[in-house]
């Protein structure tokens, strides 16, 4: 926890002067991004794709083990399923990356 | 015990607890009005975020939706719970390490611009006016239906409370009665759903009910409901009526939609640290995901109850039920062709549909049409209640966070004392609170329609403004004010078009590419982005205290709580 550090933004500017540390969040900053886009690509192929575009072709099918039409399926319980998952995945990874970048709240001097 | 005294006690005994939490909870300072003094941990959040988020809508007219949209009805579903990745993804961190009070405080200063603040000011009390006075609506029907008082009165009682604790507590107060309403809503969303699924599929669990077997029957559910629906001609229930596109945009809008609502952001200001902001959305998707799971399940076993429990049934048998709704006005019978018995039949048939019924009651009647206990329904009008007081506290706190702190204290009034914001503060609810218990006993026809649409709205107005703040450094002042104001304007006049100035108009043959008001926002997002990006590249780019700014959003060390700041 980093109380009483920081009352203004403004205060905080020498963190970013310094090359080294400028370098090493623009690497972090990029890493994100591409693992926001992975992510994201899943959320739009359960949704849009299973759930909507394919939906009427995927009630060909049913969901093994049940008797769900899979299309029908995956717009009324699948990708509300993947969406949680989705979440606490994104959640993990990020404070590995936060961690791996040395920019995570818990160490802070 | 009859279904009135169960319902009188229940009622009772939930609003007891909330004004008990109310009263332990007080708040003492600005930061503990704004953010509940910015240390609630993050499942607490996530579920008083559930319980904010969940409104009359989810409760009461979802289910019921879903019920006579059939598959259709997956734009709420999927429109309404993906927002969420999207804000854990792209916004919640990011303004949580920014750790301003309100969203307009962060557009205002990521923007550099007092214009850009009050843009984002009058779309925030405008979304969340129309959108609370349909919550104080769903109390007035919950307290007339069931506790037999006027409607009116329900609105009054509903006001009292919500501004008891909202006015007193601020958001320190709404998030503790958060937490115990969404533990009264979810008890009572999933009781009944579980008795249902029991009777009907003889599985607890509602969401492997859905997809298990009639034991009538012995036809798997949804076989056996597509067939009925064929029978009396009404389209397939699991496959839909809409065009693809038309799915897919307003499944867009809502999503895009729930995640620029201020009411669910700023609750992520409310915890300790950016980790916590990101788990904390994690808690309230899974929350959530509760209860929108378990109700197209619920959807499927009231629409078949409903059609076994009426359909071909003489007038003069009806259950009791059916004649406590029909004095509500909210299900007709007209006997169009005299036989003294009910047809409830589809557009396909060749007879004529004699029974109308109201999408909202479903979930208010299902338990009666079942039979369950009389504790069980009254058990539903408490949670109804937990989940529209909730609602309303939520959107009443950024009506009042908009005046006091973002017009006030940050633009007109920048000299005023902690003690006097705080004082507005608590003002501005009280008039809130009156204007939206207004709006809940007069309601102006357009409410219910508004309301879908300030998804829209949002989705059109603050979304790309944020991501854009964030995620681009180079988005300036003039192409987000500009990005914003084309394309809250598309989307309002597209949707009053077809709404209010030329309804004949409002069928898939007019709308753009097949498109429906309900899904434009979708569009007007769009607009947004292309307006706000290419302006941005035409114009002088944001100052360099602006870019450090977007810089140290970026990362999450040093997040501190949330607080005031000037740059």
């Amino acid at each position: 926890m980093t109380e009483a550090s920081e009352h203004s933004h403004a205060d905080e500017r020498p963190s970013v002067t310094d090359p080294e540390t400028v370098a090493r969040h623009a690497e972090y900053w990029r890493r994100n991004i591409r693992l926001l886009g992975m992510l994201l690509v899943v959320w739009f192929v359960v949704s849009y794709l299973c759930g909507i575009v394919f939906a009427e072709a995927l009630n060909a099918f049913t969901l093994p083990f049940t008797n769900f039409p899979l299309g029908f399926w995956f717009a009324q319980q699948g990708a509300i399923y993947a969406f949680v998952i989705l979440i606490f995945v994104y959640v993990k990874l990020m404070n590995d990356l936060d961690r791996e970048f040395d920019v995570d709240e818990g160490a802070s001097s | 015990m009859n279904v009135q005294a169960w319902t009188f006690l229940l009622v009772a005994a939930s609003f007891a607890l909330y004004i008990g939490i109310a009263v332990w909870s007080r708040a003492s300072s600005t930061k503990d009005f704004y953010v509940a003094g910015g240390g609630v941990s993050p499942l607490a959040n996530g579920m008083a975020t559930a319980a904010d988020w969940m409104s009359a809508a989810s409760f009461i007219s979802m289910a019921g939706l879903i019920s006579f949209m059939g598959y259709d009805g997956s734009v709420y579903l999927m429109g309404w719970t993906g927002g969420y990745v999207l804000l854990a993804l792209l916004l919640a961190p990011y303004l949580r390490k920014y750790g301003a009070f309100t969203v307009p405080d962060f557009v205002g200063d990521r923007y550099y611009s007092q214009l850009a603040r009050i843009v984002a000011v009058v779309c925030a009390i405008f979304v969340s006016f129309t959108y609370v006075a349909g919550q104080m609506r769903g109390v007035g029907i919950v307290f007339g239906r069931f506790l037999e008082v006027d409607v009116n009165v329900g609105v009054g009682i509903g006001m009292a409370i919500v501004f008891f604790y909202a006015v007193l507590g601020g958001m320190k107060g709404i998030t503790y009665t958060q937490v115990a309403q969404y533990c009264v809503l979810i008890f009572a969303f999933m009781v009944p759903a579980i008795f249902l699924s029991l009777m009907i599929t003889g599985t607890p669990i509602p969401q492997f009910g859905l997809g298990g077997v009639e034991q009538a029957s012995g036809i798997p559910l949804l076989e056996r409901l597509n067939g009925l629906h064929r029978e009396l001609g009404f389209g397939p229930y699991t496959s839909g009526t809409k065009s693809t596109l038309d799915v897919f945009f307003i499944t867009a809008a809502l999503m895009v939609g729930t995640a620029g609502l201020p009411h669910v952001i700023i609750r992520f200001y409310t915890v300790p640290r950016v980790r916590d902001a990101r788990i904390s959305v994690g808690w309230a998707l899974l929350f959530i995901s509760l209860l929108y799971t378990t109700a197209p399940a619920v959807a499927v076993f009231a629409r078949t109850n409903l059609i076994n429990s009426v359909q071909d049934v003489p007038y003069s048998q009806v259950p009791e039920w059916f004649t406590k709704w029909e004095d509500t006005g909210l299900l007709t019978f007209n006997d169009a062709n005299g036989d003294g018995r009910i047809q409830y039949v589809g557009p396909e048939s060749s007879m004529t549909n004699e029974l109308t019924v109201d999408r909202d009651i479903m979930v208010l009647a299902n338990p009666e049409i079942a039979n369950l206990p009389a504790w069980v329904i009254g058990l539903v009008a408490a949670g109804g209640l937990a989940a529209a007081l909730s609602t309303a506290a939520g959107l009443l706190l950024v009506i009042s966070s908009a005046v006091s702190h973002d017009l006030l204290k940050r633009s007109l009034m920048p000299e005023i004392t902690e003690k006097q914001e705080l004082l507005a503060a608590r003002c501005a609810a009280g008039v809130a609170v009156i204007v939206a218990g207004y709006f809940g006993m007069n309601p102006p026809g357009f409410v219910a329609q508004v309301v879908a649409f300030a998804f829209g709205l949002a989705a059109s107005s603050f979304f790309p403004a944020i991501i854009l703040g964030i995620f681009s450094k180079r988005t300036t002042r003039e192409g987000a004010i500009l990005g914003m104001v084309s394309g809250i304007t598309f989307t309002a006049a597209y949707i009053v078009y077809f709404n209010f100035v030329n309804p004949e108009a409002n069928n898939a043959a007019n709308w753009w590419f097949g498109i429906s008001p309900e899904g434009i926002g979708t569009l007007g997002m769009l607009l947004n982005f292309a307006v706000t990006m290419v302006v941005s590249r035409m114009t002088p780019e944001p100052p360099a205290q602006v870019q450090v700014l977007v810089d140290l959003i970026r990362v999450p060390r040093g997040a501190g709580e949330a607080h005031e700041l000037s740059i």
